[in-house]
């Protein structure tokens, strides 16, 4: 029994953990591609590329660890359909709501040259609807908010993502007639 | 293996100025004095060819093409 | 093919004595073939090919390449394009106003050959009234297979480009598109498209009566034919003339009345082609041969005359400061090039000296930098300009 208590304590670490360091790169991620103007382009577009794919990985692991876990009962379909999961149900919806929209998203990028630009624009902005889905998940099914670094990395990642929307909505303000050249009439 | 001459050309339409492809190939393409890209109507140089074609994916507009054998 | 009034070498040919109704229009040249099995329209296309007809709208591409082309595609679309976006130009307004059934001859013609069902007939709207009621009229004497469709052009200089057309018909917005693809291949709601000149769609109701010989009766062997011509500026009566291709360029001013003062300069095409010196130009035959070593091209069939003592450069600059703002707004060479193009060259006409190695520069770096033509054919009327009033400053 305690074995089991110790494997399952085990992929519950690997959860949160993965979790905390998904919520992170995917924060950063979402930074870099709101506040792309505002910086470097070719390295700025560069790491949200590769930032949006650890992404993945993250994701991947925190998703697994999660179903896997015998102590908690939440099934593959709750990754993919809110309000499947009887563990949980608005946190890990929050998170399957996440996941469908960032699918979305990558799924586009990955076929952005097929796709055409409008259409993988369009997708794109279902990347304002991810971040809320993910970081509200973390907050009502994060387990850890007591830990004070837990805490600094949850807000720290909403502080980053707030200012560089607002950074965003500036500039947006201040020069739309050169931002509109590259969008065709 | 003898490939069709591959040439970069820029959808002036779709192109919004960012500049990221000059950033990437710097041997290819230059910016106006708008900051838009000046691409040579010269075929690429084959050592250049996989620089070229990731600069091509790396455009956020989707401006840039590689034509092959134009 | 039928008989016709017109005898070959006359003119004119597409601008009748008067305006004739539906029934006059049929007593002078004859009924328009209809109803085409698939060998007849594929041997139209022959003919037209070996009548040499090219586009009357400035580009001068070959009209039977277009029309196969567009007729290898599936269900296409004919467009006619009366926009005439050009302020300097009417020949296709007086066209569609003297002549609207062989206009619409020509499109519903084109229509058949390329196997469209529809015709849309875009026109500016000094005439949207006249052709509003010649389709009625041919709607009542079911003289077409096709249907005929008239829209009101859009404003602007822009609007008249081919693909901005399109764009025009299929979401209200005059802004031309990106090439590949072609829009032979995909233009108006996804559908190949031929977009063709009014003035090149009577030629084709005329070719398709009377035949290619005929067609070549007059005009030169490498650009046969007849062309309508815009003469204005300093000219006795100034106006709409139709011309044999290759007419030296003195004799079309003659038909205008002859220069009004002595001559400067002319500029031929339109806003986007040339000036060339006045003595230089005056015994050359208005054609694309005839004009090229000067830089300059029949264009749109317009030809400008500027009298001596006029400013050549203020003139000019009126002119790019006008195309300038009149870019679709969608490349940034051009949004932001011609503006600074503009300034300098106001400031050369002005006396206040340019810079003219940024304005070559500038020139170099705007030109064929564009989604279309427009750019371009700001720089050639520059450089031109630098050419021609060299002495100006």
């Amino acid at each position: 029994m305690s074995a089991l208590l110790g494997g399952s304590q085990a992929l519950w670490l690997v959860s949160r953990a993965s979790g905390l360091a998904l919520l992170a790169a995917f924060s950063a991620a979402v930074v870099l591609g709101v506040a792309a103007r505002l910086g470097p382009r070719l390295a700025v577009g560069e790491l949200h590329r590769a930032l949006a794919l650890f992404s993945v990985a993250f994701l991947g692991l925190h998703v697994v660890t999660a179903i896997l876990d015998p102590y908690v009962t939440i099934g593959w379909a709750a990754t993919l359909l809110p309000l499947a999961s009887p563990y949980r149900g608005l946190a890990i919806g929050l998170g399957a709501l996440a996941v469908d929209c960032g699918g979305a998203v990558l799924i586009t990028s990955l076929v952005r040259r097929r796709l055409g630009y409008r259409a993988w624009r369009a997708v794109h902005w279902l990347a304002y609807l991810t971040w809320p889905a993910a970081f509200a998940h973390a907050v009502t099914s994060g387990s850890d908010l007591g830990i004070w670094w837990v805490a600094l990395v949850l807000w720290g990642c909403a502080a980053a993502v707030a200012t560089a929307v607002v950074a965003r909505l500036l500039s947006w303000l201040r020069g739309p007639d050169r931002a509109a050249l590259g969008t065709p009439r | 293996m003898v490939t069709a001459p591959a040439r970069l050309r820029v959808d002036f339409i779709a192109c919004a100025g960012r500049g990221l492809c000059a950033e990437a190939l710097p041997g290819l393409i230059t910016l106006d004095d708008w900051g838009f890209p000046i691409v040579s109507g010269q075929a690429v140089p084959p050592r250049l060819l996989a620089d070229a074609r990731a600069t091509v994916r790396l455009c956020p507009k989707l401006a840039l093409r590689l034509e092959p054998g134009r | 093919m039928t008989a016709g009034l017109l005898l070959a070498g006359t003119l004119p040919r597409l601008l009748p004595p008067e305006p004739p109704g539906l029934a006059g229009h049929t007593a002078r040249y004859g009924p328009p073939p209809s109803g085409l099995s698939r060998r007849q329209r594929d041997a139209l296309i022959a003919e037209v090919a070996r009548a040499g007809l090219t586009g009357r709208g400035g580009a001068g591409f070959p009209t039977a390449r277009k029309l196969a082309a567009v007729a290898a595609g599936h269900a296409p679309v004919v467009v006619a394009n009366g926009t005439e976006g050009e302020p300097a130009s009417v020949k296709d307004r007086v066209l569609m106003a003297c002549s609207p059934h062989l206009v619409l001859d020509g499109a519903a013609l084109a229509a058949e050959i390329t196997g469209a069902a529809k015709a849309v007939i875009v026109v500016h709207r000094d005439v949207r009234v006249i052709l509003d009621e010649a389709v009625a009229d041919r709607a009542r004497a079911r003289l077409d297979r096709v249907r005929l469709e008239v829209r009101t052009a859009a404003e602007g200089f822009v609007a008249g480009q081919a693909s901005a057309v399109v764009q025009w018909v299929q979401r209200g917005v005059p802004a031309p598109t990106a090439m590949p693809p072609r829009l032979a291949q995909r233009g108006l709601r996804g559908a190949p498209t031929l977009v063709q000149n009014v003035e090149t769609l009577a030629h084709l109701a005329l070719i398709a009566r009377y035949g290619a010989a005929w067609f070549r009766s007059t005009g030169t062997p490498a650009e046969p034919g007849s062309m309508l011509v815009t003469v204005l500026g300093a000219v006795r009566e100034p106006g709409v003339r139709e011309v044999a291709i290759g007419t030296p360029v003195g004799q079309v001013l003659d038909l205008a009345g002859g220069a009004s003062a002595p001559l400067r300069a002319l500029l031929l095409g339109g806003y986007f082609g040339a000036w060339v010196d006045a003595a230089e130009a005056l015994d050359r035959p208005f054609s694309s041969a005839g004009l090229a070593d000067l830089g300059a091209a029949p264009g749109a069939g317009l030809i400008a005359a500027l009298p001596a003592g006029a400013s050549g450069l203020g003139e000019t600059a009126r002119l790019v400061r006008y195309l300038a703002g009149e870019s679709a707004g969608q490349c940034g060479p051009c949004v932001f090039g011609l503006p600074a193009i503009a300034g300098q060259v106001e400031r050369l006409a002005e006396g206040r000296g340019a810079d003219l190695g940024l304005l070559h520069r500038w020139l170099g770096q705007v030109d064929g930098r564009g989604g279309c033509a427009h750019p371009d054919g700001a720089v050639r009327l520059v450089r031109s300009a630098l050419r021609t009033f060299g002495g100006e400053w």
